[in-house]
């Protein structure tokens, strides 16, 4: 085994004790812990196993065999990253209407104590904030 | 004329979406109360830091504070959704900066009271108004997204960066739920056209804003085009949200 197989299974093992650990303590929420297991194993499994190496880089057409491990882990890093920029995306939507909801609450609170610059009844049904 | 008569009896909001505006409110709302139309008004303190709220509060205006800042695509849509849920017949955007009249608010809804339009957009640059004058790369600007928008939705407007716009009931119903958020102006003239709302410019004065900085410098004149065109092309592609 070479030097560089060790460094990267020693690496992947620890990243993969890594995220288990986190998501144990709650630091980290399990369904966005799903896309770092599953690169860590593919990273451990290609470290710890020379063929299976050897043959994602025959299919990718790489001739250094670890080259292939880094590119796997670029493809999953990139993915990781998209999926987060779409979970911050989906956040800071909820985040505004959260927002917008709270304004318009504060000033029906205000107004039900001071009956001040109320300008007509709600009339929207249903739902209580559009 | 009948449309007069008709803006006796709807119910019209003005929305002032403000960002550290304290110190032009008064005399933004004294524009506004002496107007010729009648209009109840919002302040939206978009997170400012400085006594926006308190000020318009003391002037005896509604006022809606957001907790943080959300921009003014976020700011003006939390005026629609007051609009939407106290039951306006019509709402429109009114800039605290100086650049909005009251006295264009009649040309400014005509359209709609006839029953002509559900979405109006005072335009700078439409028949006689000449008195506006941008500097030549804004305007340059201004004519490549009107440009990008007529490739995109074949029709020709000549001021797709104006912010003061009003909404009938039908309009202020699909806004509340799709507005885009930052530089909203040139991407929600395509979201109007997505839920089939009959936009219709009107001519009127501007003028240049009192102090402040406007909200897009050299630098960031860059980004804005790229974002902008970006987003008029993707918002080209999208469907209608369900339920809308």
């Amino acid at each position: 085994m070479h030097r560089l197989d060790l460094v990267a299974l020693i690496a992947s093992a620890l990243l993969l004790a890594y995220i288990i650990e986190a998501v144990r303590r709650r630091r980290l929420r399990e369904e966005y812990s799903v896309l770092w297991i599953l690169t860590a194993c593919v990273l451990f499994v290609l470290s710890l196993l020379r063929p299976a190496l050897g043959l994602v880089s025959a299919l990718l057409g790489i001739a250094t065999p670890v080259n292939a491990l880094f590119a796997v882990g670029f493809g999953f890093t990139t993915i990781i990253l998209l999926h987060f920029s779409t979970v911050i995306s989906r956040l800071s939507h909820e985040n505004r209407d959260l927002a917008q909801r709270y304004a318009l609450l504060v000033h029906e609170i205000d107004n039900q104590h001071s009956h001040g610059a109320n300008h007509g009844k709600v009339v929207s049904k249903g739902a209580p904030l559009p | 004329m009948g449309g007069l008569v008709l803006t006796e009896t709807l119910r019209i909001l003005a929305i002032l979406p403000a960002f550290n505006e304290a110190e032009s409110l008064s005399h933004t709302i004294r524009d506004l109360r002496t107007g010729p139309v009648p209009v109840d008004i919002v302040v939206v303190d978009d997170g400012s830091r400085d006594a926006t709220t308190r000020v318009a509060r003391e002037l005896g205006v509604a006022v809606l504070t957001l907790p943080f800042n959300l921009g003014i695509g976020g700011a003006v849509q939390t005026g629609f959704r007051y609009a939407h849920r106290y039951g306006y017949d019509i709402a429109f955007q009114f800039d605290s900066d100086g650049q909005h009249f009251a006295r264009e608010i009649p040309a400014l809804i005509a359209p709609i009271t006839a029953r002509q339009a559900d979405v109006t957009v005072g335009s700078r640059f439409v028949g006689e108004t000449q008195t506006y004058s941008q500097t030549t790369t804004r305007r340059a600007g201004g004519l490549l997204l009107g440009t990008l928008i007529y490739l995109l939705g074949g029709t020709r407007y000549t001021d797709v960066t104006s912010g003061f716009r009003a909404y009938n009931a039908k309009a202020l119903g699909v806004v509340v739920h799709d507005y885009p958020q930052d530089f909203p102006e040139p991407e929600s003239l395509l979201t109007c056209r997505r839920y089939n709302l009959r936009v219709v410019e009107v001519p009127v004065e501007m003028g240049h804003r009192v102090g402040g900085v406007s909200s897009i410098n050299t630098w960031k004149s860059l980004y804005y085009m790229i974002k902008v065109s970006l987003a008029l092309c993707i918002e080209r592609l999208r469907t209608r949200e369900r339920g809308v």
